[in-house]
């Protein structure tokens, strides 16, 4: 079975194939069965593996072609079949093919269905790619085919000018970021002198210096810093909500935007041999994680608060793999798959039962009239506030159990401070998701008259996927289940590690010390979500005139929070605009003046020669005679007093 | 005997006088003879070397330089004719279409 695994990738591509070239003409129900059809039997084929690596101990490769061969230096194209990649082939493939059904839905009356479909598709097929790739080369191509398929999707509706500016502004925030993880690759290549995950991670602890190790990884995060959101690389996601519903959902919730903890996860081995790079992604994992949750905290566009939630949960799986804790930061991006592309799929249910809209300023006193997009809602909230026993409790609290435990961060304070932003983060997270939720569905309508009077449930095929969303997100937690994690224990041959680096915390021993904390933080992390929602409640339901009292008597922290810390004026002033300026000056002055006027000055130099050459044509016999003359005496001057 | 160079000499002012002759008269036919001119003084010099090197080869020369000079005349003269049908002058200034 392991070794057809390359059908998770062919069945994709199909669906591009045929929805790209004929799409237009076998009509919008077609494209539709088409699209869903190749990611399900994507779908299919990795569940297929799934089971089939249950009965092996290491993963496979399979190669499907060699694909460069200069002298030396070979690439295969193969793909690498071990838990991690199957793992993360089925959260791409199945959360892609809810998604795809929904857009059958939410999509259906556009006009550019087929092409939508076809850019799905491509997006599935490329992210496979990156999650299956078995060298650096590969996963390279993959990575810079999701940013394009983004860049498409993001500016989908291309007439907005909104939207245009939103997908270039992706396109180029996460170039600046794969640069970075092009010359990571590039050190690894010169450093090794190949490229195939294999060879790199068994030479690499003979190999490395700390310099260098930290060197490569650095460079390797910077990327994942662009495609994942982190700081200062984050500013393109909430533009992104530019695009479609469904591509806010598939790619910058559940896919796409993980590929950076993917990457990170999968290098694991490269990361742990530079502790200064490890400890910078914790941090910077930590840092957006809060900082974003604090801008979640006042928006009104209901995406945007969802993006920013995004931002802020991709801290928190960049915070597990910056402490060691790779198998938590794994489970955290299922989970936060499900429950994050449930909330966008029901924030899209919204605005399509309100004709578009999406200021939450004007929702209100929904959950009766869209009753099941408002469960779903609730069950995403829920799960990302981390309430208890739901899956985003299990993965959340486990990461901040590590943090607080790492063996890979030597400093105690360091942890400890980790862990308290975790925290704090968390209490953030749990009051911004119901926030939403009390904004949304609850307390007296504040719809718009014309509005008001089209609400409407969505029809069954946006509403199932949201159900199956909810059913995974409310119990999908289950599988980690701390000292029961069947996650933990799946990913166990992919991150067992090598005697170089000391083993990560063991359970703890019965009746340790260790044992009792592990249960009191996670009784605390419960008790903050809960807290959280309480005062959401009050603030929003109970006395809703507080929020607004509140933002005046604070008003110029509640200013820099709304305008999200005037970043992205910041990187427009600091960053941008002298750019442009430099390009400006350097296409004025430099090409058009310098260079075109160097040439163009030659050329005008050739022509006035001539002009004033020209005059020694003057037509008179007499004048040439007297060249004749001067020539004569000239040579004849030469050879008598040679 | 009468030195060389003073047939040279001679021969070299009648040359130079024909060059002069060329450059400054502006009438085509006056061109014409000083042409002729330079092409005697020149034949003068032949004469010169082979009464002096005691050889016949520059009288031979001459003839030849004579026999152009003939040929010459004939088709600059044609030339003048033409061109005065034209522009019904002689003067040399005149002719100046030939230019920028």
């Amino acid at each position: 079975m392991l070794d057809f695994a390359w059908l998770i990738l062919l069945f994709p591509l199909l669906g591009v194939l045929i929805n790209g070239f004929i799409g237009n003409r076998i009509g919008k129900k077609w494209v539709g069965r088409v699209a869903c059809a190749a990611v399900g039997l994507s779908f299919l084929v990795g569940v297929g593996v799934f089971f089939a690596l249950l009965g092996e101990e290491h993963g496979r490769t399979v190669s499907l072609f060699s694909w460069i061969t200069v002298g030396d230096f070979q690439i295969q194209a193969a793909l690498l079949v071990d838990q991690l990649s199957t793992l993360m082939s089925l959260v791409v493939a199945g959360v892609s093919f809810v998604i795809h059904v929904y857009s059958i839905g939410y999509m259906a009356e556009d006009e550019r269905y087929s092409r939508f479909f076809t850019l799905l598709n491509l997006f599935v097929f490329s992210m496979l790619i990156l999650v299956l790739a078995d060298n650096f080369l590969l996963l390279y191509v993959g990575w810079e085919l999701v940013g394009l398929c983004s860049y498409l999707l993001i500016g989908f509706w291309f007439e907005r000018p909104s939207a245009a500016e939103a997908g270039k502004k992706a396109f180029l925030v996460t170039r600046v970021g794969d640069f970075g993880f092009a010359l990571g690759v590039m050190l690894i290549f010169a450093t090794f002198g190949t490229l195939g995950y294999a060879e790199v991670f068994e030479q690499a602890p003979q190999v490395l210096t700390t310099g260098l190790a930290t060197a490569i990884t650095l460079l390797l995060f910077a990327g994942a810093a662009g495609k994942s959101a982190q700081i200062p690389l984050y500013v393109w996601l909430p533009d992104a909500m530019e695009g479609p519903t469904p591509v806010s959902a598939l790619i910058h919730a559940a896919t796409m935007v993980t590929a950076g903890v993917y990457m990170v996860a999968r290098t694991h081995v490269l990361f742990e041999l530079a502790p200064l790079s490890m400890t910078v992604v914790a941090v910077i994992g930590a840092a957006t994680a809060f900082f974003a949750a604090t801008i979640a905290l006042v928006q009104n566009d209901i995406k945007r608060v969802l993006a920013y939630s995004t931002i802020s949960q991709l801290g928190y799986m960049f915070l597990a793999v910056g402490v060691g804790a790779y198998a938590s930061g794994i489970f955290h991006l299922t989970t936060h798959a499900f429950f994050k592309a449930l909330l966008f799929l029901s924030a899209g249910s919204v605005m399509h039962g309100l004709s578009g809209e999406l200021d939450m300023r004007k929702m209100g006193g929904l959950k009766d009239k869209m009753k099941t997009t408002y469960r779903a809602f609730l069950a995403g909230a829920a799960a990302l506030a981390g309430f208890p026993l739901l899956s985003g409790f299990f993965s959340k609290d486990e990461i901040l159990w590590r943090a607080f435990n790492s063996s890979i961060i030597p400093s105690a304070s360091l942890r400890a401070g980790l862990w308290l932003v975790g925290i704090v983060t968390a209490f953030l997270t749990a009051f911004y998701a119901f926030r939403a939720v009390f904004l949304t569905f609850w307390g007296p309508s504040r719809v718009d008259e014309e509005v008001a009077h089209h609400i409407h449930e969505s029809p069954r095929i946006m509403t199932t996927p949201l159900t199956i969303l909810a059913v995974l997100a409310l119990i999908g937690g289950l599988i980690g289940i701390p000292h029961l994690s069947a996650v933990e224990g799946f990913l166990e041959p992919v991150f067992a590690h090598h005697q170089a680096v000391p083993p990560p915390p063991a359970p703890p021993q019965p009746g340790g010390g260790s044992g009792i904390l592990e249960w009191v933080l996670m009784a605390l992390s419960a008790a903050v979500a809960i807290l959280a929602i309480i005062l959401a409640q009050y603030m929003y339901l109970v006395n809703p005139d507080r929020p607004g009292r509140l933002s005046k008597r604070y008003a110029s922290i509640y200013k820099l929070l709304s305008n999200k810390y005037y970043v992205d004026e910041i990187y427009m002033a600091g960053i941008v605009n002298p750019l442009r300026n430099l390009a400006s000056f350097l296409s004025r002055v430099m090409d058009a003046g310098i260079i075109d006027g160097a040439v163009n000055g030659l050329a005008a130099f050739f022509g006035r020669a001539g002009e004033e050459t020209r005059k020694l044509q003057t037509g008179y016999v007499r004048n040439y005679g007297l060249a004749m003359l001067m020539g004569v005496v000239v040579v004849l001057g030469y050879l008598i007093l040679r | 005997m009468i030195p060389s160079s003073y047939y040279l000499a001679l021969s070299a002012i009648i040359f130079v006088i024909g060059v002069v002759g060329v450059l400054v008269r502006r009438n085509a036919i006056v061109i014409l003879m000083c042409i002729e001119m330079m092409m005697g003084a020149a034949g003068l010099a032949f004469v010169t070397f082979s009464r002096y090197l005691n050889s016949l080869d520059g009288q031979v020369a001459v003839f030849l330089v004579m026999a152009v000079a003939a040929a010459e005349v004939a088709v600059g003269l044609g030339i003048i004719v033409s061109v005065f049908r034209h522009k019904q002058t002689t003067d040399v200034d005149e002719i100046n279409l030939l230019k920028w």
